[in-house]
């Protein structure tokens, strides 16, 4: 399926197969033809993807063929072995936690996963985790500070899931309590968000001493169609409210909420799924490596103070003067 | 002296169809009783015939809780700033601006210290008649110091929260105070002083899911909406009938998410015996339920009725929508 903003490169590509399909067929040398148009290609990947808009960005952070949370586990880790349960209500397939390595060392993974096709999808509650998921989180937390693991959390949800359920089983609750139990962490801990960063669902497992973010992830206070059904009671407005909420890496960087943005290749994640997780795979070790370096007894509160520091504020004017 | 200026220059406005109705006579929004609206008010602002409790300005909130001329401001000298240069309806700064006229002060937070009981506290109210209450950089930084120099100043910490959740003109960084104001509350932690919280209608979103249900003990106000996601986001989300009481006080209590329902008129007696009983102080029973009845000049509401700011992640009168999907 392709994005609206993709169709001229998928034409060019089209254009190229046909190209040579056809020098093959007729057996003659287009190859001089076929490098031009490849590296137009090329060209044209790279000022398409500079040029997004933020809802485009948006769009590519959620779309079919992406990398999943599965994907990494599967291939930039070494060993993911999977742990379940959070021990009182259940497992949430939403919510995916365990053991693995980065160069022979081990860690503590926690992950949202979405789905990579619609069963899965249905299966992952596309991604949006119930109580049940924050408290397998915490209790991963739990073993990570028993043990001395680093923490790698991987970030990819429309937000925790709005139900009836969520609700009763105190969803705002647990998200504090996670967020609370993830700062108090007395191990290093990295968090890559992957795709889509929704909110306090997103948060609860993102209180980590090294934040990165995939060049074209996003990460809001507030999913864009929700933030202009409130302000234009229209959530046709998306694209003008993603805009609004500057919710792409770069964005992000620029006030401090992430540290770090790495690079997918030209035309998406999703266009190039192996690339990507290669280049995660290498800023993951390299991350890891450098927080290991880091004093131990100053984890916890680096981790205090980024978030501390977090915001901002300006003196105010005595008021009805 | 820096009280009375306070209390003057903070001329209590509430502009939300759920707060105290202005008019000499009104009809109760829970029973539908015709009730004097003197009688309303000095009843802490709940109906006497059913107990419906309305929303209270900060004014109100401190009068109840604080013991007489003992609230010190704390917060007032940090103001928001536009780091998204957010445009809506109209541009934030501009939004702010009219929020901040009309309220009497920068953000939708006081902060403060005071005596309760005789026991020296620091007081965090909320306003959700500025801008639904909503938390951006400000209230999450006024929280933190609130926090900080109650630990240092040993003062055990009373929140009392309203908020429609997290503040999206600020965008990101407002959904990271949720992750500033429970790092903060560390500082109590390792004071070891209580942090009490009181959960008043609504708080919703990214509010109650950090420091608001973070407290050693919470209680809410009865009937109060307290939720993650609000009623109609869920609705939307899952196209059902929401289960009766769902997502108010008393469902919760029942659902093991609350130390208490305490009604308005127990508060501070709960409130403060609740803080003696932490810290292995005798125990103050003598002063029945000892919230202060309210001093009628200061509470005196504005007739004021235009609808509240759509710049909480609320719905401006109802209150009752949450973020979606989120803070
Ligand atoms: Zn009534």
């Amino acid at each position: 399926m392709a994005l609206e903003f993709e169709r001229p490169i998928l034409d060019l590509e089209g254009k190229i197969r046909d190209m040579r399909a056809y020098a093959e067929e007729q057996e003659i040398d287009l190859g001089e033809e076929i490098a031009l148009l490849e590296a137009r290609l090329e060209r044209l990947k790279t000022s398409t993807f500079e040029g997004l808009t933020r809802w485009q960005r948006v769009q590519v952070a959620r779309a079919p063929g992406r990398p999943t949370a599965f994907d990494y586990l599967e291939h930039a880790f070494e060993g993911f072995e999977e742990l379940h349960g959070d021990r009182t209500l259940g497992d949430d397939p939403a919510l995916v936690t365990g053991l693995a390595q980065l160069d022979g060392r081990s860690v503590v993974v926690v992950a949202q996963q979405k789905g990579r096709d619609t069963k899965e999808n249905i299966h992952r509650n596309f991604g949006m985790s119930h109580p049940s998921g924050y408290r397998k989180a915490m209790r991963m937390f739990d073993l990570a500070d028993r043990f001395r693991l680093p923490v790698v959390t991987l970030i990819d949800t429309p937000g925790a899931y709005p139900g009836i359920a969520a609700e009763e089983q105190g969803q705002a609750w647990v998200i504090a309590a996670s967020i609370r139990r993830m700062s108090r962490l007395r191990v290093p801990a990295l968090s890559v968000v992957i795709g889509e960063g929704g909110s306090g669902g997103a948060l609860a497992i993102g209180v980590a001493n090294r934040v990165a973010i995939l060049e074209n992830a996003t990460y809001s206070v507030i999913s864009p169609e929700s933030c202009a059904a409130i302000l234009w009671r229209d959530a046709t407005e998306a694209p003008r409210a993603a805009e609004a909420l500057r919710l792409t890496a770069h964005d992000l960087q620029e006030v401090g909420v992430v540290d770090r943005v790495i690079a997918e290749p030209p035309g998406g994640a999703h266009r190039a799924p192996g690339q990507t997780i290669r280049e995660v795979a290498r800023v993951l070790r390299e991350e890891i490596a450098a927080l290991r370096d880091g004093d131990p007894d100053a984890w916890t509160s680096q981790r205090r103070a980024r978030f501390r520091a977090l915001g901002r504020v300006t003196d105010h004017p005595a008021l009805g003067a | 002296m820096a009280l009375e200026r306070w209390f003057r220059r903070n001329k209590p406005t509430r502009s939300d169809d759920d707060a105290t109705p202005a008019g000499l006579w009104v009809k109760c929004d829970g029973c539908g009783a015709q009730i004097y609206r003197k009688d309303l008010v000095a009843n802490l602002s709940t109906c006497p015939e059913c107990g419906h409790h309305y929303r209270v300005t900060v004014e109100e909130r401190i009068a109840m809780l604080a013991d007489d001329g003992t609230f010190e401001p704390w917060s007032g000298d940090l103001a928001p700033t536009d780091p998204l240069a957010f445009v809506d309806t109209e541009p934030y700064p501009d939004r702010m601006e009219r929020v901040q006229r009309k309220q009497g002060r920068p953000d939708a937070i006081q902060t403060g210290a005071a005596t309760m009981g005789g026991t020296p506290v620091a007081l965090v109210v909320m306003d959700f008649f500025f801008a639904g209450g909503s938390m951006g950089s400000v209230v999450g930084e006024e929280i933190a110091r609130a926090a900080e120099r109650a630990a240092v100043e040993g003062r055990p910490l009373v929140a009392v929260t309203a908020s429609g959740g997290a503040r999206m003109q600020e965008g990101a960084l407002s959904l990271m105070q949720m992750a500033k104001t429970t790092v903060a509350l560390e500082a109590l932690v390792d004071a070891g002083l209580p942090y009490l919280v009181v959960l008043s209608d609504p708080t919703t979103g990214g509010v109650t899911a950090s420091f608001a249900t973070l407290g050693d003990v919470v209680f809410a106000e009865p009937g109060a909406l307290i939720c993650f996601a609000g009623p109609r986001v869920i609705q939307q989300t899952i196209k059902q009938e929401l289960p009766e009481g769902f997502q108010r006080a008393e469902f919760l209590l029942a659902r093991g998410m609350l130390d208490d329902v305490v009604p308005r008129a127990e508060l501070k007696g709960r409130l403060v015996r609740t803080l003696q009983l932490l810290q292995d102080r005798p125990v103050d029973r003598g002063e029945g339920d000892g919230t202060s009845p309210p001093d009628l000049e200061a509470s005196e509401v504005s007739e004021a009725s235009e609808a509240s700011e759509t710049s909480a992640s609320i719905e401006p009168s109802s209150g009752e929508e949450g973020t979606a999907r989120g803070a």
